[in-house]
Order: structure tokens, then sequence, then C-alpha cells
């Protein structure tokens, strides 16, 4: 057999992965990786900062459904990835992180540029190598790209020491790879299917609550075939949105602390929740004994762990979201029941959804020519159709995307929601970008976010990868200052951002454009200049918005959901 | 109530640390820990006791299964079983204790393992509850020190 090198062996692997771009930092203990790498068929896009190609192989990742790849060098290159790899874990992104380690003799001897990544990442990926041994080397990788893609996806982490990636090693073919201690449910209990579909059937008043699961296993097309032909009303978690149309009369939008009036009055009063590939976190469920109460509850999911873990449920279903839909929507298809009248049977519990959206629709007061933010964002939304893809920093700023964005596809909502990471959606826009050059991207940003890991900007000119930041700027760190304005008597402790840049400068400094509007009238054109303008270089919108606009409605946290704050 | 969990795991450094950060993490409680190889090398076998409702041993037994190096997992208490601990206490042993000393040794059906003028050091195994007994007993006439291996357990084998 012949020999190849630790570093050739690894590119192989990439490309055996179907990985074609890959994002990244360099420093000494990868060196001999990045010396094959150029030479290589994989793209590398060299990022300003660790967490930005973390975020940005995030972003790719979230976009296309593969596997994103991200290669940091070791020590400092390492840790400063964590966060990054901790978001993408807690929404369960599949993504393969290399990083560079001290050579296996000094290993343990505190080193230059020695920390204990294995160590440090391992509560945040959903598992993690150091490769100690040259033969262990093509294994592990295909390995950690196999967990990473199956079951609940999740990122990876290989640490290589430098001596194994400059070791010969052997290449063999690449053997379907069985794991006698890791093989997830996809395929549902048919006995639990029936359960479920029976009690779908006497259900009145049904509501469908729709999480990440549903992007992640792409199966927004079943969920939206057996919504329709039941006439059930959808809800959506931040990570659901565009697993069902938002502009369908069937969606009620997002559920949760900042969810629509309407969707938390019908978890509130429906009589069967079924939950798909949503894991009832306490953002959505407020307080836990109120949440649903009078509900029966279907919950599937394919991470047993989620099932039961917050609240109970009546029909659990571990399986793949795409196999438990196709189940559902087979058992319906062959029940010989007249589904369009079971449908009817719900007109009056989607009278009562209507009523409660025309009392309180997504809403907020008009100030002239002040900029209201969720202006701006209806505007993006209709000046792109609703098919843009929009990543978000996180704040009041990725509240309103989230309200206001009706996003109709899956995969369009790039977004940090289970560790509501600042600085996220710069990067994951070049890595959107990057896996869809023809795609409009477009950052929601807060003024206070974007400046986390702006550096990006020079990613985007170098690649030619330009993307909208749209920066709803408040001058506040918002969402901390909107939670200090109703329970901290309005002490505004440091959220006042007493120094921001001069964001169009700034873009220009980058070789970007930047462009400031501070009235309501202004809006659209501005937007549509941006729209024209990004087809060339990347902008920066500078919103002006109204700095004391706060998100709503908002349930307090540890509240009932049905105790909404409203605008 | 408490469990005894039966974990299979591979024999590979972290592990074990990958359990324990779970529990640390996750807020779980740990009562006792054991773990050695089993008799395939590549795998090791840890008894670990915790105490909690339905609800938390469930999510404890799924969290560890969701681990990709955890290969089986039971709850023993589940089914019949038998559970043992050693423990090595030093005790006082001076002219005027050394018989009592001795005496409740041979009730627990303990050992003395090493002798010096002024104590022993005792060799007991038994269930949690026996172990605690003999302690109990012992500690009026002077415990020094004592060391506990923490419970292994296994399942009875069913009689047909
Ligand atoms: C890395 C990080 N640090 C701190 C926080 C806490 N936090 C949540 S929202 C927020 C304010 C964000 O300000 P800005 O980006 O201006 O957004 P706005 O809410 O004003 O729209 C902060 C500090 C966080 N989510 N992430
Ligand atoms: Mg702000």
């Amino acid at each position: 057999m012949e020999k190849i090198t630790g570093s050739e062996a690894i590119i192989q692997c990439l490309l055996e992965e179907g990985v074609k771009t890959i994002f990244g930092f360099p420093g000494g203990a990868v060196i001999d990786l990045y010396d094959t790498l150029m030479d290589s068929k994989v793209n590398h896009v060299l990022v300003r900062h660790e967490q930005g190609a973390v975020h940005a192989a995030d972003g790719f990742a979230r976009v296309t459904g593969d596997v994103g790849v991200a290669l940091l060098t070791s020590g400092p290159g390492a840790t400063n990835g964590v966060t990054a790899i901790a978001t993408a874990y807690m929404d369960s992104i599949p993504m393969v992180i290399l990083t560079g380690q001290v050579p296996t003799p000094l290993i343990g001897n505190d080193a230059f540029q020695e920390v204990d990544i294995v160590g440090i990442t391992r509560p945040c990926t959903k598992h993690n190598y150091l490769v100690n041994k040259a033969e262990d080397l093509v294994p592990t990788l295909r390995e950690a790209f196999h967990i990473a893609r199956t079951g609940r996806p999740g990122p990876v982490l290989v640490d290589l020491p430098k001596d194994i990636v400059a070791t010969m090693v052997e290449f063999h073919e690449k053997q379907p790879i069985r794991m006698q201690n890791y093989q997830p449910t996809y395929e549902p209990h048919l006995g639990q299917i029936e359960k479920a579909c029976k009690e779908i059937l006497k259900a009145k008043q049904p509501v469908l609550y729709v999480g990440g699961g549903v992007i992640l296993s792409n199966s927004s097309e079943e969920l939206t075939v057996l919504a329709k032909s039941l006439n059930i009303p959808v809800t959506m978690t931040l990570m659901g949105l565009g697993g069902f149309p938002g502009r369908d009369p069937l969606s009620m939008g997002m559920l949760g602390m900042h969810g629509s009036y309407t969707s938390n009055m019908a978890v509130a009063k429906s009589d069967l929740l079924i939950a798909v590939g949503a894991r009832f976190d306490d953002r959505v469920t407020g307080r836990v004994d109120a949440f649903a109460p009078h509900a029966k509850i279907i919950h599937i999911d394919i991470d047993p762990t989620s099932i039961s873990k917050n609240i109970a449920a009546d029909i659990p279903i571990v399986a793949d979201c795409k196999h438990a839909l196709v189940a559902m929507n087979n058992w319906f298809a062959s029940s010989g029941e007249n589904l369009d009248e079971i449908g009817a049977t719900h007109s009056p519990w989607l009278e009562t959804i209507n009523d409660w959206t025309r009392k309180h629709p997504m809403t907020y007061l008009d100030e002239g020519e002040t900029i209201k933010p969720q202006f701006v964002i209806e505007k993006l939304d209709e000046l792109t159709g609703g098919d843009a893809i929009i990543t978000t920093e996180v704040g009041q700023n990725q509240m309103w995307a989230a309200q206001f964005y009706k996003f109709n596809k899956p995969r369009r909502l790039v977004t940090s929601g289970g560790l509501g990471t600042m600085g996220f959606g710069l990067p994951a826009a070049i890595g959107a970008k990057m896996a869809f050059p023809d795609a409009t991207v477009i950052d929601v940003a807060g003024d206070g976010s974007i400046q986390m890991n702006i550096q990006e900007l020079s990613t985007s000119k170098q690649y030619d990868c330009p993307v909208i930041i749209c920066i709803l700027n408040n001058n506040y760190l918002g969402m901390v200052r909107q939670w200090q304005e109703l329970f901290y008597n309005k002490r505004y402790a440091s959220t006042v951002m007493e120094v921001t840049p001069d964001f169009v400068a700034l873009a220009e400094a980058y070789g970007a454009v930047g462009i400031r509007c501070d009235k309501t009238s202004e809006v659209e054109a501005t937007i549509k200049q941006a729209l024209e303008a990004v087809k060339k270089t990347t902008v920066i919108l500078d919103f002006r918005i109204a700095r004391e606009e706060g998100v709503f409605p908002m349930v307090p946290a540890g509240k009932a959901t049905t105790e909404m704050l409203l605008v | 109530m408490k469990h005894t969990l039966s974990v299979l795991l591979q024999n590979k450094p972290g592990v074990l640390s990958r359990v324990t950060g779970l529990f640390s993490g996750r807020g779980f409680n740990i009562e006792s820990l054991s773990v050695a190889e089993t008799l395939d090398s590549s795998l090791s076998c840890l008894t670990l006791v915790t105490t909690g409702n339905e609800a938390i041993v469930e999510q404890i037994t799924k969290q560890l299964h969701k681990l990709i190096d955890v290969i089986k997992v039971t709850d023993i208490s589940e089914s019949e079983y038998v559970e043992r601990e050693m423990a090595l206490i030093r005790v006082k042993a001076e002219n005027t204790t050394r018989a009592e000393v001795l005496r409740v040794i041979d009730i627990f059906r303990g050992k003395v393992v090493d002798v010096s003028p002024k104590s022993y050091v005792v060799e007991v195994t038994g269930t949690t509850t026996k172990i605690q007994a003999i302690i109990d007993i012992l500690r009026p006439i002077g415990i020094k020190e004592i060391v506990r291996t923490g419970t292994i357990a296994m399942v009875r084998t069913p009689k047909k």
C-alpha cells in the first residue's frame, strides 16, 4: 500500500466527504497542513479571527445542510473557536473542526501554544477526538464526519498533533461506517405513529409546534402536507422559522418569549400539541406548569434526551422528523378518513385564532420620520420577497428579524438560537454567501453585536463575497436595556454605547459601501440602493432607529406565556 | 430514590471525564462510582450510584446513552441484583480495645490486613448498609482513616 503524509490524508478525507470549502486561520501547529492545502482542490477561506472561521463554517452548514469545516491552530487558535463551537452545538449544526496540537511527545508538558482543547470542548461538542496514533488519523476523520451529520447533528472536533500530521500513513478505501455504540434511531415506532394520528383525528384545537429539527431533517415539505391536509395551525420556534411558509394563512409565526400573541394563546388553549423537532426550551415554554395546560402532547424528536426533559410527552416518538412525518402522512392517506371533513371541523378553532390575530397583530407604533426597526424589516421582507438569506446578530435586532421577516422557505434564517452569540451574524453571512454566491445575504445587526466580529469585513472583501449588513442602530445594547427599562427601574447600567464608530467611514475603510439613513421616508430607497450595490461589494446600512423601541410581545422570564406585555 | 447504574464504556482515555463531566454539567448527583476493565480489555464497566426521581434517572440514563463512547446503560436496581463494596478501615487497637475490635470484625466477617502496636487496618466487604454498620460500631472505638471502593453491582442470573 502506498503511503501518503498525514496532511495529504486529511485533504483526501475532506474531498472524499465532498468538502469544497473550509474556513480557517493558520499557525505553527497546522503549518504542514496549510502547505498541503495550498495546492489542493479544497478552497481555504482565510478569516480574520478563529471565531469567524467557525461561525462562517456554521453559516455554510446551516444554508446547505452539509457539514461545515473549520481549521484552527493549537492553543489560542483553538480557544478562540470555542464560543463558535458552542454556538453550533446548541443549535445542532453538523460541523467538523480541525485543530492543530503540539507534537505528541510534548503533550502534557505545557508546551508552547498547548491547550487541552479536547478537554475544553468536551461539553460543547457532539464528540471529540485527540488523534495520538498515525493509523487512527483516517478512520477518526471519517468517524467525525459520520457523527457530525447523522442523528441529531452537531460539531465534532478532531485535535491533530503536529507529528501525526507529518507522519506517513496508509490510506485505505472508505468502508461503510458501523459503530456498535452509536446508532441513531431514524424510523419511528409505527404503533406510536398510529396512536399519534388517532389523537390528531380526535383533536378539536390542535397546534403544530415546529422546531429546528424540521429544518435539519429537511422535512418542511412533509410538515406542510400534514398541516394543510388537516387544516392545523402552525407555530414555530426561532430555529423552526421557515420550516412552514411564513406567508401561509395557517402560520401563526413564532411562539415563546417574543412570540406572537396568537401563537402563545393558541398553545395555551390547545387540546393537542404536536411538537416536531422542538425541545421545549425555556424561552418557548415560559413557566413550565402553565405551558399548554390543556393539551395532550405528541413529541417527535431524533434525540431521546429531548423528550420528556422539560415537559412530559403523552406520545413520545423517537425518530427523524422526516421519517415520522412521512409515516403520519401515509397513515392518514390510507386511513380511509375524509381529511377535508376533519380539516373543516377545525374551522371554529381557526376562527378563534384569526380573532386573536385581528385583536393583537404583530405590530408597532408609527412615529412618523423616526425609523421603526420593525418597519425596516418589513421593507427588507417586501423588497426581497421573503426569500433572502437573513443572518442575525443577537438582541432586539434578532427578534425583530424573526418577528417581521416572513420566512417562506427553510434554511433562510441563520441565527444563533440556543447560545445567543453576539458576533455570529457577519461571519455566518459570509459562510452562507460562499455556499450560495447568487443569493442575497443580509445580516440584520445591532450596533453592539456587529462590533464583535467586524474584522470579517476584510474576509468578505478578499473573497469577493458581498453581503448587506443592516444595522438597526439604537446606540444601546438594546435587549439588555429593554430588561433594565422593564425590570430594573430604567437603570441603564453599561448598556449605553457611549462611543460607537462611524459605520459609514468604517465601511469605507474596509473597502465596503456605507449608507446612513435616519428618516422613515428614506428606508425603502436605502434598501433598494443596497440591494443594487451588494451585487458588487459589501454594504453597511446604518439605520438610526427609535432608540428606546422595545420588542413586543414579551413574556417576562419565568412567567406563563399568556402573561404577555403587548405594544 | 437510589439507583445503581451499570455502564459499559470504551476503555479509552478521557471517557471517564465525559461521564463525570455530564453529571457535574447537568447537576446530576453521584453517590459513588467505581470503574475497571472488563473481560474484554477494550471495554470498561462503570458502576454508578445516583439518586433522583424517575424523571431525573430517565434523563441520566438517556444522557449517558447519548455519549458516543457509552455502549450500554443498565439500571441494575430495576432487577434482582447483588452489590458489594469494600472498605479499608484504620481503627485504634490498643490494649483496652483490641479484643472488642476483633469481636466486631469477626461479626462482620472482616479481616485484619495490617497490624501495628496501636492500630489495625481492617478489610471488610458487603453491601453499603453493612459497611455503614461496621463504621458506626467502630467509630466510638476510634476510626483513624477510611477508604471505600464505592459500590459495584451485578444483575443476578435469572433462575428458570
Ligand atoms: C457574546 C455575548 N455577550 C453578551 C450577550 C448578552 N446580550 C444579549 S443581547 C445584548 C445586546 C446586543 O446589543 P446590540 O447588538 O446593539 O443589539 P440590540 O439589542 O440593540 O438590537 C447583549 C449584550 C450575548 N448575547 N452575547
Ligand atoms: Mg443596539
